[in-house]
């Protein structure tokens, strides 16, 4: 990221979480209570689930770029370390409950993501950026070179066991999205309650400027870890989500450095330092393909094959991440602000009585 | 010889352990460019000392050093009885030294009220799943740091822009605030590197005020780079000259005002002098 687009990203002051309670309730409301009654399948397995493991894996990278300012290209690596530890926890260990299985991949990716967090304590931006590239190469090498992992088995695919939670099992489309949904409310409960902390402004301190956050003492060696920790700790257990909840096989391919990419546009597109633009960014690039096949479908007809789908989704999306970068550094998050102030505004000329 | 310089300008045994700072034969150079060269002298608790001196004379270098941000060749700083060869910077703020900026160091992204929050960095104890969790002793420590800020934010007359993203203020704002980020700890010894620079007269002579306050009202020692003559005479106790890393005069205003070394090397002629007085 440029310093202007971080700069430009957190112009809305950090402790601010302006869409309000009310607005938060509302959609926990939708997304428990009237999703599940009219959502179909396809809606559960090709959208909302992958939108929940995506969204997960955004707001993990976001607290280490957006918040910490340290670029990272190797999330998908996490998110496999996360999903191969949980498969392993949940083949070997079987007495164990599912629960403690994700919060353990989280601490096994956690500590892979602090072992490739350590060149951060030297390295700056586009170096470290290529340096975390090695995180993305070295697991995947491993994960297809070690037998051990994928149980031994010949295709290196291997599917994973049915959720089940306490003594409930999931193997419904809907009660793999309620799963999901679970995992992502709890964890982003914490990360609000994280980046609102002195830790969390010491993240900012630390990607704002260096030097000063030492000179005033914050243990900038310490912090820098912690947000490799907890940043891959979340993305390890999007990772889970992602296999158990959405595709319920685990492959290496499926860890790929496209995947590490996408996260980082979900969190390019939606708003650097921000939570609601992992969410944003995760909604367009779920929804955004389906979209433009529809739309391609419905303007060009036979024309429109799966190759032209995927050229056309490669170009539109980087005319759409260059405009962003360009146009809005913020991000979705900033123009939904925005047009929410319009509206704001409206209502208070109009003198109708306006709250949150 | 100058009469400044026919005392003996720093006696380490006695000078260093009681003065707030003292820097002692400090040396300092870049591949060949001498930045400091013996540089020695002691700032006594309370007083506020300006370092003056042409550009590239190796006064940031001074406080880049008594920060802990440039290690010396030689020479040794102390700050309140302690003696450092190089000064941890991780440390500094528990050692009670606070420090701004030459160019802006604020936290673009944070509001102006959990920057200056941030001064207080060093004293947080609470771990982060107590901060996450918002365990009791958590939740008291950020109360206090906030109610901390806020008095800073009163006392620079910040509270109107407390919520604003520091780096959305006018300059000379930002430059409160980061005299309030340094100030919330209360710190002993406060180094300002140019806290003027690029300021209106109106911006400068408020800023005079408040470092003046800070002094009077926190007791805080003050050592500060400036370049503006006119302000540095009527706000300091004591001025160091420096030139090409020497030091070359110590002493009160009237004294350097005087000093021909000085005025041979910085002030210029003595016309010069009374014309920037005025500023």
């Amino acid at each position: 990221m440029t310093d202007l687009a971080l700069a430009k990203a957190t112009a809305s002051p950090a402790r601010r979480f302006s869409p309000a309670l009310p607005g938060i309730g509302l959609l926990l409301v939708v997304a428990y209570g009237i999703l599940p009654l009219v959502a179909n399948e396809y809606l559960f397995d090709a959208i909302l689930t992958p939108f929940l493991a995506l969204a997960l894996a955004g707001l993990g990278l976001n607290i280490l770029t957006g918040y910490a300012g340290q670029v990272s290209l190797g999330s998908s690596a996490f998110m496999a370390v996360g999903a191969y530890a949980a498969y392993n926890l949940a083949l070997r260990l079987p007495g164990v409950p599912f629960m403690i299985d994700i919060l353990l991949a989280g601490v096994v990716a956690a500590a892979v993501g602090l072992l490739f967090g350590l060149p951060s304590l030297r390295l700056r931006g586009f170096y470290l950026a290529v340096s975390t590239l090695a995180a993305q190469f070295f697991v995947q090498w491993v994960f297809n070179k070690v037998g051990w992992f994928s149980n031994n088995s010949p295709s290196g695919i291997v599917s994973v066991p049915t959720l089940s939670v306490v003594g409930i099992t999931l193997d419904s489309s809907a009660g793999r999205y309620l799963f999901a949904l679970t995992v992502v409310t709890a964890v982003t409960l914490a990360v609000w309650r994280l980046v609102e902390s002195p830790t969390g402004r010491a993240l900012v301190a630390l990607r704002d400027h260096e030097t000063a956050a030492r000179v005033i003492g914050i243990p900038v060696l310490r912090v820098k870890l912690l947000a490799f920790a907890v940043s891959s700790f979340i993305i390890g257990v999007a990772g889970v989500l992602w296999a158990f909840a959405y595709l319920r096989t685990v492959e290496p391919a499926g860890f790929n450095l496209d995947r590490s990419f996408q996260i980082l546009f979900i969190v390019i597109i939606g708003g650097l330092a921000s939570l609601r633009g992992a969410f944003l960014g995760a909604a367009l690039i779920v929804v955004f393909p389906l979209l433009l096949a529809r739309l391609g479908e419905a303007l060009l007809g036979g024309l429109f094959d799966s190759g032209v789908l995927e050229m056309s989704q490669r170009i539109v999306l980087g005319l759409l991440i260059v405009t962003f970068l360009i146009t809005e550094p913020a991000g979705l998050t900033a123009l939904l602000d925005r047009a929410w102030n319009r509206i704001a505004g409206r209502f208070r000329r109009t003198g109708l009585p306006i709250t949150g | 010889m100058p009469a400044v310089l026919s005392e003996p300008l720093f006696s380490p045994a006695a000078g260093a352990v009681s003065s707030a700072l003292a820097v002692e034969a400090l040396s300092l150079s870049f591949g060949g460019v001498t930045a400091l060269s013996e540089v020695s002298f002691a700032v006594a608790p309370g007083e506020i000392r300006a370092v003056i001196g042409p550009n590239g004379a190796g006064k940031s270098s001074l406080l880049n050093v008594v920060s802990g941000l440039y290690r010396p060749d030689r020479g040794r700083v102390w700050l309140g009885g302690h003696s450092f060869a190089s000064v941890p910077t991780d440390r500094l703020a528990t050692l009670g030294v606070s420090r701004t900026f030459q160019n802006l160091a604020l936290f673009k992204g944070l509001s102006v009220l959990d920057n200056v929050a941030a001064g207080l960095s060093h004293r947080l104890r609470a771990g982060v799943f107590a901060q996450v969790i918002g365990l009791p002793a958590a939740r008291r420590e950020r109360a206090e740091g906030y109610a901390r800020a806020e008095e800073l934010l009163a006392f620079l007359h910040l509270d109107g822009v407390r919520d604003r993203p520091a780096g959305t203020l006018p300059y000379g704002m930002q430059k409160r605030v980061e005299l309030a980020r340094a100030l919330v700890a209360r710190p002993r010894l406060l180094l300002l590197d140019e806290p003027m620079a690029g300021m209106t007269l109106t911006e400068k002579r408020d800023l005079s005020g408040h470092i003046r306050a800070a002094r009077d009202d926190l007791g805080t020692t003050i050592v500060l780079i400036e370049h503006d003559v006119g302000v540095v005479m009527g706000l300091s106790d004591r001025i160091a000259v420096l030139d090409y890393g020497r030091l070359i005069a110590d002493g009160t205003p009237d004294e350097i005002r005087n000093d021909p070394v000085v005025i041979d090397a910085y002030l210029g002629v003595a016309h010069d002098l009374e014309a920037g007085e005025g500023i």
